[in-house]
């Protein structure tokens, strides 16, 4: 299934990603990963982190409903794989990624930003592993 | 206040997610697929985030504190083990397989589809896996 090659929408919205790390720190010292949010309120071990990561999930889940009433549109979401692709692909996410202590976000946009030797090793690897999965799903099974 | 600045913070950070095309898994499928339908999309957003973010935290960091008090918490550890290189590799194969990273997928609960509360399920009991087994990480240390 092809998809258009969006560099302005892709670039402007990935500046309003960083734009929301940077608050996130300028506000609250905090880095933006969404593993570590995710499963602060999953476990909630961590009363008084728990409250802002809670309003930060709230503006996450408002923004595609702000962006509907801005465009008119909700954003554009196909997923070409099925049912059970996404649960296992979601349990092996939740299970790397906090064994790797992040993800796309606290290791790609905030470790890279910080020049953290951890997350310089973090990012080509899951980005390697996942076009090694992306190309044996498409061209060796054939899925 | 710190609360409405958090849930501000995620609705910028969300909004980006959406725009950019990070929460669409036709294109994050396609951004790994260089050999197939290639859309190189997915490069402007980390492009552009890390730009943003790189930037930003410097300019932050010249503060004393972040506005809300409490000091920057940054993590300090530089130490590259399994767990890290292992769990991002993992990460990855996720990632691949599903199309739906957790920053790209909580935004996205927003748009009320079902294949996101499955994905972000799935992630959930990812971690808990990862909790259910790490009793067993001393002696896979000793292996």
């Amino acid at each position: 299934m092809e998809t258009l090659f969006t560099p302005f929408a892709s670039l402007g919205g990935g500046a309003l990603i960083g734009l929301g790390a940077v608050l996130l720190m300028l506000g609250l010292g905090r880095i933006l990963g969404a593993t570590g949010i995710m499963s602060g309120l999953v476990f909630a071990e961590n009363k008084s982190e728990f409250s802002w990561r809670a309003a930060m999930v709230v503006g996450m889940i408002l923004s595609p409903g702000l962006i509907f009433l801005v465009t008119g549109q909700m954003p554009e979401l196909s997923v070409p794989v099925n049912t059970l692709m996404i649960a296992i692909g979601g349990v092996v996410v939740g299970f790397g990624a906090s064994l790797g202590s992040g993800c796309t976000s606290g290791h790609g946009v905030c470790g890279l930003s910080r020049l953290s030797v951890r997350s310089i090793v973090a990012v080509p690897t899951f980005m390697a592993t996942a076009a090694i999965t992306v190309y044996l799903i498409r061209h060796v099974f054939g899925a | 206040m710190k609360l409405i600045f958090a849930l501000f913070t995620g609705l910028v950070f969300g909004v980006g997610s959406a725009i950019s095309g990070m929460m669409n898994p036709a294109k994050v499928f396609n951004f790994f697929d260089i050999a197939g339908t290639w859309d190189p999309s997915l490069a402007f957003v980390m492009g552009g985030a890390v730009v943003v973010t790189f930037i930003g935290y410097r300019l932050v960091w010249r503060r004393n504190a972040p506005l809300f008090g409490g000091g920057f918490q940054t993590p300090n550890n530089s130490t590259i083990d399994a767990r890290l290189v292992g769990g991002s590799a993992i990460f990855g194969i996720g990632w691949g397989i599903a199309g739906f990273c957790p920053g790209a997928a909580i935004p996205a609960l927003g748009t009320g589809r079902w294949e996101v509360v499955l994905f972000l399920a799935a992630v959930t009991a990812g971690f808990y896996a990862r909790r259910f087994l790490s009793p067993i990480q001393p002696i896979l240390k000793a292996v």
